[in-house]
């Protein structure tokens, strides 16, 4: 439920002030047993990614590529917004079993 | 060394199922708990030891992060056996565990600096190995009860997770 209706007050926020981010989109990734789902993303220059972290323990949601790098305390969410396009590739910096990958487009 | 460290540290989380499938029995959910928090324990114990005698920033990250993770696993694994109203049981294989892990702690206290650094990462490998190989094929496998099946499932999956990490740390070392 939160999702869309984050995302429609972005939008509606983005076509009042930013019309260039008019598309820009909130992407859930829930954390959970140790595993980000959804693992593959798709997403585009602008999106927010929102990771929700279920587990009892603190996670990361860390780009090997640098473009970002969140600690998630156990149930609770951090975002952070796609400034470039491309694959990144991201991992939990504590478990670094967990891994997963965000295609983003222009 | 690590090497029959690591050997002796399964041999002892596998007396439990060793010894009780010989006589046609596993070890009880009483038994299995005491063994999977007395693990968390010793690993806290070590990255105490980390952190009172290490300076190398990774170690001490690593150190911070085995602390977190496993007093957050041992406080569930609390408040589960409190709802099933289990009381965990201490054993053998416990027993052994927190002889060696003392052993272990009075080897490392001798060694500072570097050599510290290495004993203590490349001992955080092995030992997570053993837990996970012992959670894997004796203990997940022994367990009745669902809710602490799934409790040491998830915390199989985080203690992998610990070996990797370790792992990372232990290349600096190499």
């Amino acid at each position: 439920m939160r999702g869309p209706i984050v995302s429609r007050l972005l939008g509606v926020v983005a076509l009042a002030c930013l019309p260039a981010a008019a598309h820009a989109e909130v992407i859930q990734v829930r954390i959970e047993k140790l595993g980000f789902a959804p693992q593959q993303i798709s997403a585009h220059v602008g999106d927010t990614i929102e990771w929700l972290n279920a587990d009892f323990i603190a996670h990361t949601a860390t780009a090997r590529n640098g473009a970002f790098d969140v600690t998630i305390a156990p149930n609770s969410s951090q975002s952070v917004v796609l400034k470039a396009d491309g694959a990144v590739d991201f991992y939990c910096k504590f478990h670094p079993n967990m891994t997963g990958r965000i295609t983003v487009a222009k | 060394m690590v090497l029959a460290r690591f050997a002796a540290i399964l041999s002892a989380l596998l007396i439990a199922s060793g010894a009780a499938s010989a006589q046609g029995a596993k070890p009880t959910d009483p038994q299995i708990a005491h063994i999977a928090y007395t693990a968390g324990l010793i690993d806290i114990a070590a990255a105490d030891q980390a952190l009172q005698k290490s300076k190398n920033k990774d170690v001490v990250a690593f150190a911070n992060d085995m602390k977190r993770d496993h007093q957050a696993v041992n406080d569930q694994a609390l408040a589960l056996v409190k709802k099933l109203n289990v009381t965990p049981e201490d054993n053998a294989t416990s027993k052994t565990l927190n002889k060696q892990a003392t052993d272990k702690r009075a080897e490392l206290a001798k060694l500072s600096g570097a050599a510290f650094d290495k004993a203590y990462i490349d001992n955080e490998v092995a030992y997570h190995k053993a837990v996970d190989d012992a959670l894997e094929t004796a203990l997940i496998p022994s367990a009745s009860n669902q809710e602490l099946k799934s409790l040491l499932q998830t915390g199989l999956k985080i203690f992998q997770g610990h070996e990797q990490h370790a792992e990372h740390v232990a290349a600096e070392f190499k």
